[in-house]
Parts: structure tokens; C-alpha cells; sequence
């Protein structure tokens, strides 16, 4: 379980790093970004990624901007090297507290310690809880490439199964969280704590406070573990939308709902109906803590 | 510092007290003495070195000059081999060499039974796969560079064309008429097939029966997972005239053995050696084809080779284990009471049959053993070992007794739910009680604590208040809480006597040991056993130390090299403690009369007038002021020997074998486990796991608790995580920790252990084996566990491993 | 060697200069060039833990990191644990709770806990257990390992001002 050879290649700057994407990918080579490369690692250590190229991020660490958490007026951005631990310990405002606290579910602390949010984006696996995330929350992924900068929205960013809107000569710059959600939580299931998850699910819920008793008055339903991409359900966000008390019984309608709408893979280790089963518990349980309020 | 001092002593046992039951009319051994150092939880002589990363695992071993090894492997599960063509990769950068089995032209592995050819068909295992391959994963050719990353370079460039054969995945794809056939030699995909026992009364008894269950059980294939993967670094040494293997194994001598007829030269020009080792769990305990194609390289090339396995390869093509189905019928009376046990067992052993144990170990062991705990008039077994296109099997941790315990006990269970009586009460009017028993299986069960065991094991969880738990959540109605039980003993101590019952060829029983004394009185040791976690470095050394009345750090213990152990078989079986424990305590006995006759000699005194006074010397019985050191009497016998006894010859050393008679000893527990069955996901949670357990004399409290606790973990891993499956094609479905779900921390419970000590009459320190007990119990504890917790549903679980979609079927009805 | 690089690193307090290949992990140039042994790996694909060292005070998986990667780092490894033959406390709880048995997992487990009780010095036992879940261990069944690093834990916070 050695990788294949590859040639390495220290970036300086994001300008750098483009250039040196751009300038291998001419001289007919493979070349690929590593930031913490606790995704794209494992898949070279079985030879299943075997990119001719390595462009090391890392040194770009010792720029702020790239290591920065800033909150500014419903907006927190991330520089494209924070790691996963840095989200974990940071100190967010409320409306971005549910990232600090999803963190835990994010492997374990070795891989939190190195591993990137920006990474895990462009990884895009199905499960991942910050690709979950970054539609629970308007993400917008800002890259760098040859033609300059450009802003993906997270609802455009997932192409399915691995695939992302990220071209292979872009380098993220930052990630901006732009919709603020002070009750939501992210809950799921895994045979083993720090495993992928068989199915995830992320909820926020938009609380109207000027009533009482408090009422839901919208929402969002996002899913990991059901189709090839995270998804919205909109079916479930509906019932959100039309509002009712926080409660059991207004989570289980939302949760059904979930659970109907979606078409989840079947195969011999995990049946369809199963996932369905899961995302049925998991929404309601992401309810119920997003109606908790931050904690 | 005195066993006073230490934590976890037990409390003293009366040595006079008097046994449960009588003793088997086998030689007594165990003089019920305890001395300073047995019993005490010591710190492990192990630690120091493992702790500071001064271990030395084969994976550490760098010689001059050393190349290394892997293999190019099947990538499908059952094909003729049309092409294997290594010409790019002889050309790949940093590869030195590259071999198939024509260029190796090593002889097979073939491990055969004494049994005739309707009951077993010996196959043979060649060291490179020759003309088809058998499992994916099966080595076709070796290939050894400069580095490792040069030599998956090379392995990648080899180019291997297949004509592809249906492959045989399951009992329903072997035994199926036309089937195709894994081994030309076994055409019926059958390589052991035996009829055992059948005494009289079976049908009787069914005919008879106020109540008749019949459970079909079966349990996942299973990786004995060693965390270190399998290695060997040869190299050819001139000046011994000899090849050096180091190797991580637990049976050096049979690795020594098998090398020398595949390689066909004097067993004297191999020698064996095993650094630290990181796990095995029976994994290591067969000779992998591997270790003998390295060694071939490295002779041929004369330059040290290395092969260190990786965790892809060990999830694919290391040893396997465990997949086995057993059909178990039985006949109760109206009490309760097993009247007659009718079994049908077939285990799936893959591909080859493994040296030395063969295909049949795993059947023989079931077909034996599976009364268990139990007193059953009328017995009648039918065991298989079938071959299929999957990666062979290795006797794992327990052998056989996991499954087996697992399906005697879910008779237990159905019949107290049948009879609408208590499974513990169900339990209790079976169980043997006097002893030594002799079993339908004519096996003699020397004493242990089978009621004992299963009384204290229920009354911990009633005065826990599980009981009243299970209540609670009952009427809450949302919670799903379950009390399960497993009663069983295991067979330890297998001497040559109890191994050649099952008429293997090679017949694994005795151990030896060496004891040599230095001028500074200190002590080394040998054993044929090999430690390899169990903590044979202190335990045995606690056995020297009260034996020779010597401090347990003047002891060293050297195991793992063939040219100090003129013979051994290994740890495996739970043997090591029993059989090699008991070969030192008497080389011991016999180095501490040495020194006596010596000392008595010094002192001009008469033999019976001196003995060892407990404390690194030898006293004058009449006369105490008058005593020699350990230190003064070497001192004489290598550096004075003028001075020695006529009839003593110069130096300290002395050598015993040991043997266990007749039928072994058993071990025995009872485990109790509480669980929670989550009703959103299906999940498992353990909130409670008692062990009752009795290993004889406890020589080392903190490792017995250690063995039991890992055991349990390996035995929870089997019943709820852990498993290879395969596709229809003969693709495993585990290559990486990401689909082989090893639990972690957070799935296993802290485990309560309490011990009862039945000392064992006939080893020679009152031990009986603790290795393998806990994987065992665990299984069929968790299984009946989740079955209480789903009583309500009607749904009975057989099958292991228990999936959390399957309980979550259950608790919504869908089952 | 395809595209060699020289490579500075610092491990256990020592500068390392040595030659790799881009591709070879952090865990091999720690064993095999510099020759320091005691870190192990069980698995290459960052799952069971054995080759955790601390990397600029973090955990981190050794099977995870190219050495090229580490350029300029400060690497600690178990070796860097015990002070001149004396076991660390840590190292000590392990071996009075019988945390190892057969001592493979165990230095990952060590730098994993050092990891662990620098985050979270305040840890509870059910924390520490969650945050070693990080790592597979075969032997002990994983209750006297926690025993170990909770009684270090303990100690710790009794011996702080």
C-alpha cells in the first residue's frame, strides 16, 4: 500500500499554485492539490488516486488568510486551510455554532488536526458532514484559477459521487458561510463513532420568536448518505414551511416527509429501506436538537 | 517489594481446602503450594521496552544489503491462470528480481489427517499458485526490489490473464450437484467429512421428547485481525551455514519444519527466529506460503529479503475464520432436560487447508466439543469442512467453541421459551455439577465451576438491578432491553493424547523448557511457547521465581529461536501457561535440586538436611545461620567445579518436557450481558458485561483480566461488527478498515470480572488455560441478549454477525 | 528515485536532513531513515492509529503526511516520551493498568493520549474514551487503556497549580 510515483511541487501563493496546475497539466502531466490530504492520501496509499503531480498547499498556511475564521455581519468565512480542529475550537457566533459542534463527528481528532474544510468540499463525499453544511448554510466556495476568481454557490457545487464544480486547475481561496442559522444540528449514524456515516442528515429550523409559544415558520432539511450528492429535501423543508409548534409531533410529519421523498441506494450492506429508516430517525433527532437553540 | 505490597492479590486460597469432586485418575501434579510471586498482579516485564518504542517487531529488522518482497495476487476468486507474464516487471526501476512457481519450484504445503479417504481429502497448497488460482488474493508470483514502493511498481506491472471458473462462494455453491470443483482431489468440494459418536438413544430420545427445538446457527467469516500483519525478513548467513527466518509466528518450529521439505534441505540449515510480535490470536499459528517464498528469494539471491504484508493483503488473503452453520436438533423432557443432541455442522474453509492443523480442525473441534457445558445422554454429529473460492482458514482464537457455544446456547434459549421456564433455571437442570464427568463425547471434564460460575454470573446482574431495568423499560414501552447468558468451559491444556483423538499426523502436545543459572545467580529460561501479548515474560517468570524461591527480576525467558529450543509447539490453544508453564516450574524443580545437592555438598551436610530458602539461596534445615546464596553455589559450578560433587557435572542447567495427560483440562465461565436495542436505529449498545470466570490457578490476576477482557472485544467484534462477505464472483467485500468495522473504544463495554479458582490437578502450577475463554462467551451471550431484547417481537436471531437493520426489521415487524 | 528532495526535519528535538522520494509517508522516513522504530504502522490508510505521532504538537496519522510535507515541522515520536530509561507518567499508568499486551498499538496510543490531554486536560473518562476511539487496539479491549490515560488525566490536574 504505496502510492505511485509522483512529482512534488511546494506552492507559495495561490497565484503559484495556479501556475504550477496550469503549467503541469500543459506538460501532459496529472497534477493535483494536497492541503491536509487526509481524503486524497488514502485513496494514493491503495493507488486508487494516482495523480503524476502533487501541489502542496501547505506552505500557504503561513499566510492569514488562508488559516482565518472571520464572522462579519451573517457572514463567516474560512480561509481554504482552515483544518476541521480549528472549526472545532473556535469560538463562532450562534448562528454558526452548529459547525463547531457537527465537528465531532468529523473522523477523529488525528484527522481533524490536518484535515481541510475546503478539502473535504472538494472531496465531496455524499456523507460529509461539511458538504451537508455548506447547504445547510449557503456556502459559497470562492476558487482561484486561470481565468481568475469565481464564486460557486454550495447548490451548484455537488456534481454526485465525488464530483464537484471545482476545476482541476482552481484552487479554493475561502469558503463563506452565508446564512446564519442559530438553531439547526447535524445528527448521524455510523456503525462505528468517526466512520463515514450510513446516512446524515442537517436541520435548521427558522424560529419566529415574537410569538408565543415560539413557532417554526421555515427550515432546511439537508441529507448525506442517499443519493450520489448531499441533498435538500424540499418536501420536508415544506412542512417546515408551513409551520407548527416545535415538537415531536411537527419533526416526525417533517422527518416522514424526508424519509418519503427520496430514492436512497440499495445494496446488499445497506438496503434502501434502511437508509430510509435512518433519515426518518436522524431528521427527527436534528430537529429536536436544532430546536434545543445553541448549546 | 512482597506480593502484600501489590494490587490485585487475591485472596489467599487454602491450599488445604478441600477439590470439588474427585480428581481424574491422571498423574496429580499440582501440589496446591503457592508461593511469593504467583498470584501477584506484578508489573509485566514486557512493558518497559514496548512502552519507550524499544520493542523490535520484524517490521524493525533492517540487515545490510536487504531487499524487499510482495506478491502479484489473483484478482479473481476461481480461474486458470492463460498468462503470467513478469517481463515488465523485471524492468521496473528498482526491481531486482521477480519469480513464478516454475522458478521457485517449491514443494507444497499438505496437511493431512490420519483418517481415511471418505473422511478426509488432503489437498495440497502450492507456495505460488501453478496453473489456476483458488480466492482473490491467492500469490502468483513474487516480486522483490530496492524498496517496497518499487516493488508495487513491479507488482503492478506484471500482467496475468485468467480464464475465468464459477466461483464457489457458500455451503449452497459447494455441496450443489455439478458444482464446480475447488481441488481436483475433492471433486464434491468436501475435504472432511465425519460421523461421530451416534450413541445409542438419539432417535429414541426425539421419539420421546416432550419437546424437540431445531436452531440453525451460523456466524460470519472473520479476521483474527492481528493489529501487527503478518512478516519475514530472510537472509542467508554463511558463516552458520543457515538460512535465518525471522518471523512473526506462533508455531517457529513447525514454520522451521514445513521450510525445510518446501525447500527441500536439512531442517539443520534453517533456524527460526520471532522478534516482538504484534498479535496473532491463531492468525499466526499456521505456516503462511508467504514465509517460504521469501525464504526461497532470499536464498537464491543471497541477500537478506523482506516481506512485510500489508493491511489490504491481510483483510484478503491472510487467514480467515469462523464461517460455519450448524443445525442443532434437540430433544427435552418435560423438565427441561436434554434428553439427545443431533447436530449437522459444516464449516467453510476456504480455499487450502492449513498446516499443520488441516481443513478438519475447525468440524473436529465442533463435533468433539459441542456438549459443552451440558449433560447430554445421546449425542450424534455430523461435521464437514468444505473448500471454497475464499481466502483459507486458521484456527482463530477459540476455535470452533464460539460457534458451537453459540448454538448450544440458543438451544438452551428456545427451550426455556418453549417450556415457558427461566434460560438460567433451563440452564441450571443441564449443567454438570460432579466431577470429573465423562461425556457421551467420551471426554472427561476435569472439576470446574459450571453451576458456580452461571449462579454468581446471575445473581451480579439481579443485584445490579438489570432485572427490575428490563421491567422498567418494558412498561415504558420505548426502550428495548435485553438479558443474555452464555455457559461454557473450554479444553486448554490439548496434550499429544487429547490432539492425537483427532488422528492429525502432526500431533502438537508437549513443550519443553531449559533452565540455566549464571554465576550472578540469575536465570534464563526457555520455552517452546511464544509470547506474543499474553505476558509469558512475567507470568513465567513468576512461576521460576517461587519455584527456585529466586526475585522474578533475576528471571529471563527466551522463546521464539530454534536453535535454542530443541523442539515446541507454540502458543496456541491456550496452551502456553498450562503445558509450558508447567515445563518450567519443573526444569525449575529440578535446577532448585541441583543447587541443593550442590549446596548440601558445600555445606557437609546431608542432602535432605538443606532447601531452598525462598529468598535467592539454600538454607541448612538444622542449622539456618548456615546458608549459600544462589551466587556462591554458581560460583563453585563454573568457576571452582574442582569443588562440585563427583557425581555433579559443572554449570546449572537443567530441561523438562511436559505433556498433559489424557483428555486436558477445561476452563470454564459464565457471561452476562445487558443490552439496549435503539429503536430509530437498530443500533446495539452493551450497557453491561459480566464474566464469571475460572482458569485454575491465577498466576497473574491483571493479565487473566486481560485476557478476558480482549477476548470479550474480539468476541463482541464477531457478534455485532465484523465481517468478510463475498459476491457471487468470489469478491471480498472487506479490503479496507473502512468495510472490516473493528469496533473501537466507543463499541466496547467495560467488562466485570470476577474469578473462581478450581486448581487444575495435573499441570504442574494448578493453571488452567486463559486465552481464549472470553472470545467464546461473548458471542452467544450478545446473541441471546439481543433475542431477550426483542422478545416482544417473536423474532429470533441466529445468524452473527447481528446487523442493526435486521433488529431494526425486528422491533418494526418487518421480520 | 524519481524527483528526490532533501528534506529538514525536526524529530524528538533533533534536526534530520535526509533525501526522499515525494512519495514516501512521514511513517517510513521515521522508520526506515532516521530508524526510528518505535512508531508502527497497522493499516496505511489512516484508520487504526498505530503510526500517530504528534506533527507541530498535533496527532496525526504518520501514514497520512509524505514526509515532503513535514518539511520545516517538528515531529515527536514515542521516543521521545520516557526521560533517560524513566518511564513518562503516562508511559507508567499504561504499564500499572496493563494498558498493552502486545505492545503494537501502543505507541500510537501514547501519542494519541498526549494529543488527547494537551486538547483536553479536563477530560472526562467518557471523553477520553471518545477522543481514543481514534485508535484500534486488538489485545486489551480498550477499558484499561482508558483506565490508563483517566488516571494520567487525573494525576495531571491533581499535580497543576
Amino acid at each position: 500500500m504505496k502510492p505511485a510515483a509522483f512529482t512534488y511541487h511546494r506552492a507559495h501563493d495561490v497565484t503559484d499554485a495556479v501556475g504550477l496546475l496550469t503549467d503541469l497539466a500543459a506538460a501532459g502531466e496529472d497534477p493535483k492539490l494536497i492541503a491536509g490530504g487526509q481524503s486524497l492520501m488514502p485513496m494514493m496509499n491503495f493507488r486508487l488516486a494516482r495523480p503524476s503531480a502533487l501541489v502542496d498547499l501547505g506552505p500557504l498556511r503561513r499566510m492569514p488568510s488562508m488559516t482565518a475564521l472571520d464572522a462579519e455581519a451573517g457572514t463567516l468565512t474560512l480561509g481554504a486551510l482552515v483544518t476541521h480542529h480549528a472549526v472545532e475550537t473556535a469560538t463562532l457566533p450562534d448562528g454558526f455554532a452548529v459547525l463547531a459542534r457537527a465537528m465531532r463527528w468529523v473522523g477523529h481528532l488525528p484527522i481533524r488536526s490536518r484535515g481541510t474544510v475546503a478539502g473535504s468540499l472538494v472531496h465531496g463525499d455524499a456523507t460529509a458532514e461539511w458538504c451537508l453544511l455548506a447547504l445547510l448554510l449557503d456556502a459559497v466556495v470562492v476558487t482561484e484559477g486561470p481565468s481568475g476568481r469565481r464564486e460557486i454557490p454550495a447548490d451548484e457545487l455537488f456534481h454526485g459521487f465525488y464530483a464537484t464544480a471545482v476545476e482541476p486547475d482552481e484552487v479554493v481561496v475561502e469558503v463563506r458561510f452565508t446564512r446564519p442559522a442559530p438553531h439547526a444540528a447535524l445528527s448521524e449514524f455510523a456503525r462505528r463513532h468517526g466512520d463515514f456515516a450510513i446516512v446524515d442528515a442537517a436541520v435548521a429550523l427558522d424560529l419566529d420568536g415574537d410569538v408565543t409559544p415560539e413557532q417554526v415558520s421555515g427550515g432546511r432539511v439537508v441529507l448525506g448518505g442517499v443519493a450520489p450528492a448531499p441533498v435538500r429535501v424540499p418536501e420536508a423543508e415544506a412542512v417546515l414551511a408551513a409551520g407548527g409548534a416545535p415538537g415531536p409531533e411537527l419533526f416526525a410529519a417533517v422527518a416522514d416527509a424526508a424519509a418519503a421523498a427520496i430514492d436512497p441506494p440499495n445494496d446488499p450492506q445497506v438496503t434502501a429501506a434502511y437508509r430510509r429508516r435512518l433519515t426518518r430517525t436522524l431528521v427527527a433527532d436534528a430537529c429536536a436538537q436544532a430546536a434545543g437553540g445553541p448549546r | 517489594m512482597t506480593t502484600t505490597d501489590l494490587p490485585g492479590v487475591p485472596p489467599d486460597v487454602d491450599p488445604d481446602q478441600p477439590e470439588r469432586g474427585e480428581r481424574p485418575a491422571t498423574e496429580p501434579r499440582f501440589d496446591g503450594r503457592r508461593g511469593r510471586w504467583v498470584g501477584a498482579s506484578i508489573p509485566r516485564h514486557e512493558d518497559p521496552r514496548l512502552l519507550t518504542g524499544r520493542g523490535r517487531f520484524v517490521d524493525d529488522i533492517a540487515l545490510s544489503g536487504m531487499l524487499h518482497a510482495g506478491f502479484v495476487r489473483a484478482t479473481v476468486a476461481h480461474a486458470a491462470i492463460t498468462e503470467l507474464d513478469l517481463t515488465a516487471t523485471r524492468e521496473v526501476h528498482g526491481v531486482v528480481a521477480a519469480y513464478d512457481a516454475a522458478d521457485l519450484a517449491l514443494g507444497d504445503i499438505v496437511a493431512v489427517l490420519d483418517r481415511p479417504p471418505e473422511e478426509f481429502t488432503p489437498t495440497a497448497m502450492p507456495i505460488l499458485a501453478r496453473g489456476k488460482v483458488r480466492f482473490v488474493g491467492e500469490p502468483l508470483a513474487l516480486v522483490v526490489a530496492h524498496d517496497p514502493y518499487a516493488v508495487e511498481d513491479g507488482i503492478e506491472a506484471a500482467r496475468v490473464s485468467y480464464d475465468a471458473l464459477d466461483a464457489v462462494v457458500s455451503e449452497e455453491t459447494a455441496l450443489a450437484p455439478g458444482a464446480p470443483a475447488v481441488h481436483e482431489e475433492a471433486p464434491d468440494n468436501v475435504l472432511l467429512d465425519v460421523s461421530m459418536f451416534d450413541t445409542p438413544g438419539v432417535d429414541e430420545a426425539f421419539a420421546d421428547a416432550a419437546l424437540t427445538v431445531d436452531v440453525t446457527t451460523r456466524s460470519g467469516r472473520q479476521n483474527a485481525l492481528p493489529l501487527e500483519t503478518r512478516g519475514v525478513v530472510a537472509s542467508w548467513d554463511a558463516r552458520d551455514d543457515q538460512l535465518l527466518v525471522q518471523t512473526c509466528s506462533q508455531v517457529p518450529h513447525q514454520v522451521r519444519t514445513m521450510l525445510a521439505r518446501s525447500l527441500r534441505i536439512a531442517e539443520r540449515t534453517v533456524r527460526v527466529t520471532v522478534p516482538d510480535m504484534g498479535g496473532g490470536f491463531g492468525q499466526k499459528c499456521v505456516v503462511g506460503r508467504e514465509e517460504i517464498a521469501v525464504a526461497a528469494a532470499a536464498q537464491r539471491l543471497d541477500r537478506p529479503v523482506k516481506w512485510i504484508e500489508d493491511r489490504r493483503e491481510a483483510l484478503t488473503a491472510g487467514f480467515l475464520a469462523r464461517e460455519q452453520r450448524y443445525r442443532t436438533r434437540a430433544a427435552f423432557d418435560a423438565d427441561g432436560r436434554i434428553t439427545a443432541l443431533d447436530v449437522d455442522v459444516v464449516c467453510d474453509m476456504g480455499a487450502y487447508s492449513c498446516y499443520p492443523f488441516t481443513a478438519g480442525i475447525e468440524p473436529l473441534m465442533a463435533s468433539a466439543e459441542m456438549p459443552s457445558v451440558y449433560r447430554v445422554p445421546a449425542y450424534r454429529v455430523r461435521g464437514r469442512a468444505i473448500t471454497s473460492n475464499k481466502a483459507p482458514t486458521a484456527p482463530y482464537r477459540g476455535v470452533s467453541r464460539p460457534q458451537y457455544v453459540m448454538a448450544i446456547e440458543r438451544v438452551m434459549e428456545r427451550a426455556a421459551r418453549e417450556l415457558g421456564l427461566d434460560p438460567v433455571e433451563v440452564r441450571r437442570r443441564n449443567v454438570i455439577t460432579e466431577f470429573p464427568y465423562t461425556g457421551v463425547n467420551g471426554v472427561t471434564y476435569d472439576p470446574g465451576t459450571y453451576l458456580e460460575s452461571l449462579d454468581l454470573a446471575e445473581a451480579t446482574i439481579r443485584d445490579e438491578g438489570w432485572y427490575e431495568a428490563r421491567e422498567e423499560a418494558d412498561r415504558q414501552g420505548d426502550r428495548h432491553l435485553g438479558i443474555g447468558f452464555c455457559c461454557f468451559s473450554e479444553r486448554t491444556g490439548y496434550g499429544s493424547e487429547a490432539f492425537a483423538k483427532r488422528k492429525m499426523t502432526v500431533v502438537p502436545g508437549f513443550d519443553l523448557s531449559e533452565i540455566r543459572m549464571d554465576t550472578t545467580g540469575s536465570v534464563v529460561v526457555t520455552s517452546g511457547t511464544m509470547n506474543h501479548g499474553q505476558s509469558h515474560e512475567t507470568t513465567f517468570a513468576q512461576i521460576v521465581a517461587d519455584r527456585l524461591g529466586l526475585d522474578v527480576a533475576r528471571v529471563k525467558l527466551r522463546q521464539g529461536d530454534t536453535e535454542r529450543i530443541a523442539y515446541g509447539w507454540g502458543t496456541f490453544a491456550s496452551r502456553s501457561v498450562t503445558i509450558g508453564g508447567s515445563a518450567v516450574a519443573l526444569a525449575s524443580e529440578r535446577l532448585g535440586e541441583l543447587l541443593c545437592r550442590i549446596a548440601a555438598h558445600l555445606l557437609e551436610t546431608r542432602p535432605d538436611n538443606v532447601a531452598l530458602d525462598g529468598d535467592g539461596g539454600v538454607v541448612q534445615l538444622d542449622d539456618p545461620a548456615r546458608r549459600l546464596p544462589f551466587e556462591d553455589i554458581a560460583d563453585v559450578a563454573h568457576l571452582r567445579s574442582h569443588l562440585l560433587p563427583k557425581d555433579v557435572e559443572p554449570a546449572l542447567t537443567a530441561t523438562a518436557s511436559f505433556d498433559v495427560p489424557g483428555d486436558g483440562t477445561f476452563s470454564n465461565a459464565t457471561h452476562a450481558v445487558v443490552v439496549e436495542a435503539d429503536p430509530g436505529t437498530g443500533e446495539i449498545r452493551i450497557l453491561r458485561y459480566v464474566c464469571v470466570e475460572d482458569c485454575g490457578v491465577v498466576i497473574n490476576p491483571k493479565v487473566v483480566d486481560g485476557q478476558c477482557r480482549g477476548g470479550i472485544a474480539q468476541g463482541i467484534a464477531g457478534a455485532l461488527f465484523e465481517e468478510v462477505t463475498y459476491d457471487g464472483h468470489g469478491e471480498p467485500s472487506a479490503a479496507s478498515f473502512i468495510d472490516y468495522l473493528v469496533p473501537t473504544a466507543t463499541e466496547i463495554p467495560d467488562v466485570s470480572i470476577q474469578h473462581l479458582e478450581t486448581p487444575c490437578a495435573f499441570t504442574a502450577n494448578g493453571a488452567k488455560g486463559a486465552g481464549e475463554g472470553g472470545t467464546i462467551g461473548a458471542p452467544a451471550a450478545v446473541l441471546n441478549a439481543v433475542n431477550d431484547a426483542l422478545r416482544h417481537t417473536g423474532v429470533e436471531l441466529d445468524t452473527t454477525p447481528i446487523h442493526p437493520s435486521t433488529v431494526l426489521a425486528a422491533l418494526e415487524g418487518e421480520l | 528515485m524519481r524527483d528526490p528532495h532533501l528534506l529538514a526535519l525536526t524529530v524528538n528535538d533533533e534536526e534530520h536532513e535526509v533525501v526522499v522520494e515525494p512519495r514516501r509517508t512521514l511513517a517510513d522516513v521515521l522508520r526506515h531513515d532516521l530508524l526510528l522504530t518505535g512508531t508502527h504502522v497497522g493499516c496505511e490508510h489512516g484508520v487504526c492509529g498505530a503510526c500517530t505521532v504528534l506533527l507541530d504538537d498535533a496527532p496525526v496519522r504518520a501514514c497520512l503526511v509524505f514526509a515532503v510535507q513535514a518539511e520545516g515541522s517538528s515531529v515527536r515520536t514515542v521516543e521521545s516520551l520516557a526521560d533517560h530509561g524513566e518511564l513518562s507518567d503516562l508511559q507508567q499508568a499504561f504499564s500499572d493498568h496493563h494498558g498493552l499486551q502486545c505492545g503494537f498499538c501502543t505507541p500510537g496510543f501514547l501519542m494519541l493520549a498526549e494529543g488527547v490531554l494537551a486538547e483536553q486536560p479536563d477530560a472526562s473518562r467518557e471523553e477520553i474514551r471518545e477522543g481514543l476511539s481514534a485508535n484500534l487496539c486488538r489485545c486489551t479491549g480498550y477499558q484499561t487503556i482508558v483506565d490508563a490515560v483517566h488516571a494520567t488525566a487525573c494525576a495531571r490536574r491533581e499535580a497543576a497549580p
